[in-house]
Order: structure tokens, then C-alpha cells, then sequence
């Protein structure tokens, strides 16, 4: 089987997130790492292999600025086979559709030779956050999106997830090849072994530009997403609110009053 | 003034609150056209609702050839109606459904898809110009779509919904939906046992639990049935298995802005914060006065829940009388 597994290099969400000028998000100027959330991706990705056998190759993806590549080294740390780095001064700010593009490029490269089976997504990014990659990556790539998986199971080219949608907790199947998200309910993702980190020294990384993937600069980046930020601002902080400690019941009273005082009984 | 359409949020016909709140929007940005994409013989009850608020037409597609297909059928059928009615802009609840069919919908149309609205205006020259609250919370950004038909789903709470007597004028629609549409099947569903109180995302008021509780939601539990509101919990509460993942506030379960909300034995970490955070009034019980969570109260009971609790509810019961 042929998976590649999309990573994310994101900005720490425990540190003090930025805007650049131009209203991109700063990827440069605070500490990343891989998205926590596609850890789960890969997390799957690699007990599918384990269950489908060696002749498995797990590659992980990720577009994204030079500190990115510790994305694709965490996740060969974790225990992918390969590591594709998609980078391009052309590709900074691109919105999600354009950063789709250049992933089903990417995928379709990947797949030259031997044709992917599955691609592996997170549930969303956690500095955009939009959960849309995966599906607008189905469409590019005219696959089934089976998304948003808590429970991943596979039969030869089966596979049946289980989703907690809004309404109803569902059982989707699907043939692949096909696109495939994972929540972080999907269960937990391993920590890299020494081994793992000595061994993923060796693992083969490649870096690829846009004419590596035959997009031309002007259908991504900035200039050419289709949406625009026209204004970031920091949301005022709270003003300090009124803090009691309770004392013999003297808590609840004033809790009581406090919600009455704000016409919430 | 051109079309703007509103993608009906409904379990079987029956219409969730978020679309009379769409339709508000709708009717800032041009003419409102509620779509409805569900079983016909309910077209005729929802047609009255949707046009109370305002919808002028309605768009009805049968699900009966889209139905057990997950979104891609969903998303060619509004593709092939926005080419029809070339809207102003298409409005989608933003629930995890509706970005994946704006997901699709913004590649099939080459058209720029803004995510999570809380608030949508109209900008220059009319076209819509949104309101998003990113990075748990911390900061607001505003944004437009520069190119295609705006796709936007917007959250629930968005806007109060205003009555508005439209025409309310029944168009069927039939999309043709290809195969390849039709490979992502819903093998099983269960529908969500309802739970008598208010839905998380759409609730005035929540009440939260944490690890602080131990387990032992009874105390959130009667002070949200007093105070009429939606329950919810951390993640560390559900991993524990104490409430399912649905109850989950935080990046990676819902985010509520309710009027109130109320932390019980939560500590605040970020990501908790990030689905709570734009609430307008928050108020936390912890017995650690050194929580997180207490950064951002109103108010704050430095206090063992299963004490200030029971006796806030029982305060709060005898007040209503
Ligand atoms: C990628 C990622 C995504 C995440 N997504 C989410 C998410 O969507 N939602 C979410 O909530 N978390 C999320 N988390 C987890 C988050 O980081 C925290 O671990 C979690 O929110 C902690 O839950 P808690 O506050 O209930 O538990 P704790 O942090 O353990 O806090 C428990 C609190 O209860 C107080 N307490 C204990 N006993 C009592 C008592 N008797 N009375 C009163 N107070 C008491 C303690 O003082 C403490 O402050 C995510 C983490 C990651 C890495
Ligand atoms: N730049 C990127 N490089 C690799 N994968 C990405 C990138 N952006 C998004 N993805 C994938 O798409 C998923 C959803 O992202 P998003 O739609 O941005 O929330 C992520 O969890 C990743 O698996």
C-alpha cells in the first residue's frame, strides 16, 4: 500500500501567536512544530501499515517555509518511511485552496510510479484551523473522502471509519483509493523511540520546488488566494473580574447573587 | 438585488434556529433564497418556516438520490445551483458537514470559502466582509473573498434572527449527480440520543465540567436545569470517559460564545479556552486560586465544586420560586 499522510508545521499554540504586516499568519518569527492534530494522521498511518504489511510505505507530506522540514522529521521520527518537503518563496500565504493545489500536485508526484492508495489528513490545522484541506484535496484529486475517522478499519482496499457527526454518530465506508481524516479521538499518537530518531537520520527526504510539480508561482501565494484578510487585532483583554473564596457557603451565595445581578435567573 | 442563498440546517425537515439566523444575514447582503436539501414530502412545512424569515424563494432538492452519500453529492448539487442562480454569495451552517461541502464547493467553483463567520456584513459595494475570532480567541480578524461567488459558513450565534415575511416561492431543483459523487457511503447512523436540555453550540447559557468533578457531573448537571442551559465538558473530562467527545468544548470539540458560561473544575488551558473564550460572561468554580480559567471570569468562586455548587443551585431554585 502507498500512503502519504499530510503534516503540518504550525506555530505553537502555548506561544504568543503573530500576525506579519500583510495580515499572513508569522511563521517565522515564533517557535513551530508539527501540528499535535497530524500526529494523529500519522499515528493511523502507521498501524495501517503495521497491519497491511512491509511492502508498506508511508510517506509524510508537508508545504511549508524551511523550519518546516521538523514536521517531516518528527513524523519519520514517529516511523514514516519517507519525507517530502514541498517549499517555495512562492508558496507564503497561500490560502487553503491554493495549498490544496500544490498537496494533490505533490500526491500525484508521490504516485507516479505507484499509485497512492491512501492520503492522510488531521482533523484541522491548529493555527487556521479551517478543516477543509482534506475534502478540497478529495476534490482535486476526484477521490472519496471518508473524514473525520475516531475509529479507522481496514479489509484489503475497504475501509470503514466510524464519525461523530453533529446529528448522528456514523459509519462511513469507502474503496480505495481515497482521502482519509482522523480526529484526536482516533487514539493516541506514539512518541519517537531513540531508534526511531537514530533511524529517521537515514530515512530519504526529499525537497521539492513548484516547477518540480509543474505549478506556475502565480496560481499560489498571496497575490493569488481567494480570500483576503483585511484586519487583525488583538482582542482586548478582559477586564479582571471580581474572584471570592468560598467560606462556609459564602460561595454559592455569591455566585447566586452575582447571576441574579446579571439577570441570568 | 441578487439572490443570496442559505443552505437549510435541518435533521428531516425539521429546521435547526442557525438558519433564521443565516437568513438575517442574508437579507443584509441581498435577496434571501433558503436551499433545502432534505426529504419532499416535509418541502412544504419548511417552506414555512424559511419564509417567515424572510426567504423569498426556496430552493428544494430531494435527497432521496443524494441521501446516504457523505458530502460530495451535497456539494455538486449546490455547485449546480449557484451556476443557475448566480448568487451574490452562499451561506453555510459551519458545522463540521458544512465546511466539507464548502470545501468542495470552493474548488468545483474556483471561488474563495471563508470559514467559521461570526458576524458577516456587507462591504463595499455590498460584497460580504466577515468577521472570524482566530488563535483561541486571542485575536479578531476580518476577511473577504477576492474572488468567485463568497462561500461562507457561519457559525451559530451569529446574528439574532428577525422575522421578515418573504415570498417564500417553492423552485425544485434536480441535480445531476455523478458516480463518482456517490463513493464515500454512510454504511450505519445513529441518530444523537437527545438530551432534553439545549444544544451545546446553540445555548444562551453553558455550564461546563472538568477533571475537578471527579466524575461526578450530578451538581453540573442541576445547576445547568436550573439556569435552563447546555452541558458541557473538557477533554480531559472526556477522555476520562466521563461525557462523550459531542459534550467536548475546546479547538477540538465545539466552540460556544454563549451569554454565560460557567467552568466548574477546569483549569483553562488553551485549548479549552480557544472554544470558550468569546463567551460574554464567565464565571469558574476551582479550588485552585491560581487556575488559569480565573484570567478571564467575571467572576470567580475560589471553592470545592461539589460544595459551592449544590448550594448555588439550591439558592438559585429557591430565587425563582
Ligand atoms: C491538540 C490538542 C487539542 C486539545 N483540545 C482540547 C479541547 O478541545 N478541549 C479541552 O477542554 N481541552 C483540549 N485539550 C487539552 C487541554 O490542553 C487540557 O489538558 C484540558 O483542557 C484539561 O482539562 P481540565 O481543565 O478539565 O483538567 P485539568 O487541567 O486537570 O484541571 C482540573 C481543574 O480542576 C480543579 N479542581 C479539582 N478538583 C476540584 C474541585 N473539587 N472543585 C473545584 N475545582 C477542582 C483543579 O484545580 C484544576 O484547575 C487539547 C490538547 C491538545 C494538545
Ligand atoms: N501546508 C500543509 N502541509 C501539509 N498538510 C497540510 C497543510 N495544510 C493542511 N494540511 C493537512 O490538512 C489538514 C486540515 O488542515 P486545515 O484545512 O488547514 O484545517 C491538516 O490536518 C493536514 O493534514
Amino acid at each position: 500500500m502507498n500512503i502519504v499522510v499530510c503534516v503540518k508545521y504550525v506555530p505553537d499554540a502555548t506561544a504568543d501567536r503573530q500576525f506579519e504586516s500583510d495580515n499572513t499568519v508569522d511563521r517565522v518569527g515564533v517557535d513551530g512544530l508539527l501540528s499535535e492534530l497530524d500526529e494523529y494522521g500519522v499515528e493511523q498511518s502507521l498501524q495501517i501499515k503495521e497491519k497491511a504489511g512491509d511492502d508498506t510505505t508511508v510517506t509524510a507530506l508537508c508545504v511549508g517555509p524551511e523550519k518546516a522540514l521538523d514536521a517531516v522529521r518528527k513524523a519519520l521520527q514517529m516511523g514514516a518511511d519517507k519525507g517530502v518537503h514541498v517549499i517555495d518563496d512562492a508558496i507564503a500565504g497561500s490560502d487553503a485552496a491554493a495549498t490544496s493545489l500544490v498537496l494533490a500536485k505533490a500526491i500525484e508526484k508521490i504516485g507516479a510510479e505507484t499509485p497512492v492508495d491512501l492520503v492522510v489528513g488531521g482533523l484541522a490545522s491548529t493555527d487556521a484551523g479551517m478543516s477543509v484541506v482534506p475534502a478540497m484535496l478529495a476534490e482535486r484529486l476526484g477521490l472519496p473522502q471518508v473524514t473525520l475517522a475516531s475509529v479507522v478499519e481496514f479489509q484489503g482496499d475497504q475501509v470503514r471509519i466510524k464519525r461523530d457527526g453533529d446529528t448522528a454518530t456514523e459509519v462511513i465506508g469507502g474503496t480505495m483509493p481515497l482521502v482519509l481524516s482522523v480526529t484526536d479521538q482516533s487514539g493516541e499518537a506514539r512518541y519517537p523511540s531513540f531508534k526511531g530518531i537514530m533511524a529517521a537520520k537515514k530515512k530519504p527526504l526529499e525537497t521539492w520546488s513548484l516547477s518540480d510539480l509543474g505549478v506556475e508561482a502565480d496560481q499560489v501565494g498571496l497575490a493569488a488566494a481567494w480570500t483576503e484578510v483585511v484586519d487583525t487585532a488583538a482582542r482586548p483583554p478582559r477586564t479582571a473580574g471580581e474572584i471570592v473564596k468560598d467560606e462556609d457557603g459564602s460561595g454559592a451565595t455569591a455566585l447566586a447573587e452575582f447571576l441574579a445581578s446579571k439577570k441570568f435567573i | 438585488m441578487s439572490e443570496v442563498l442559505v443552505v437549510v440546517d435541518h435533521v428531516d425537515g425539521a429546521v435547526k434556529k442557525p438558519t433564521y439566523e443565516l437568513l438575517t444575514i442574508a437579507k443584509r447582503l441581498g435577496e434571501p433564497s433558503a436551499v433545502y436539501i432534505g426529504p419532499a414530502d416535509k418541502a412544504s412545512e419548511v417552506t414555512d418556516k424559511v419564509k417567515k424569515y424572510g426567504a423569498e424563494k426556496v430552493y428544494v432538492v430531494d435527497d432521496a438520490q443524494l441521501k446516504g452519500y457523505l458530502v460530495a453529492p451535497k456539494a455538486e448539487a449546490l455547485a449546480q445551483l449557484v451556476e443557475k442562480a448566480s448568487p451574490a454569495a452562499i451561506l453555510i451552517p459551519s458545522s463540521a458537514e458544512g465546511k466539507e461541502i464548502g470545501g468542495r464547493l470552493s474548488i468545483k467553483l474556483q471561488s474563495g470559502l471563508i470559514t467559521d463567520a461570526v458576524d458577516v456584513q456587507p462591504g463595499d459595494g455590498g460584497a460580504p466582509v466577515t468577521t472570524q475570532s482566530v488563535f483561541a480567541g486571542n485575536f479578531t480578524v476580518q476577511a473577504k473573498v477576492t474572488q468567485g461567488t463568497p462561500i461562507i459558513t457561519v457559525k451559530p450565534n451569529s446574528a439574532a434572527p428577525e422575522e421578515s415575511e418573504g415570498a417564500g416561492a417553492v423552485e425544485e431543483f434536480t441535480p445531476t449527480i455523478s458516480d463518482t459523487a456517490k463513493t464515500a457511503q454512510i454504511v450505519a447512523a445513529q441518530p444523537r440520543q437527545a438530551t432534553g436540555r439545549p444544544e451545546l453550540t446553540e445555548a444562551a447559557i453553558v455550564v461546563s465540567g472538568g477533571r475537578g468533578t471527579g466524575g461526578n457531573f450530578e451538581p453540573i448537571e442541576a445547576l445547568a436545569d436550573a439556569l435552563g442551559a447546555a452541558v458541557g465538558a473538557s477533554r480531559a473530562a472526556v477522555d476520562s470517559g466521563w461525557m462523550p467527545h459531542t459534550f467536548q468544548v475546546g479547538q477540538t470539540g465545539k466552540t460556544v460564545s454563549p451569554q454565560l458560561y460557567v467552568a466548574n473544575g477546569i483549569s483553562g488551558a488553551i485549548q479549552h479556552r480557544a472554544g470558550m473564550q468569546t463567551s460574554k460572561t464567565i464565571v469558574a468554580v476551582n479550588k485552585d486560586e491560581e487556575a488559569p480559567m480565573f484570567e478571564l471570569v467575571d467572576f470567580g468562586v475560589v471553592g470545592d465544586l461539589h460544595t459551592v455548587l449544590p448550594a448555588a443551585t439550591e439558592e438559585i431554585n429557591k430565587r425563582k420560586g
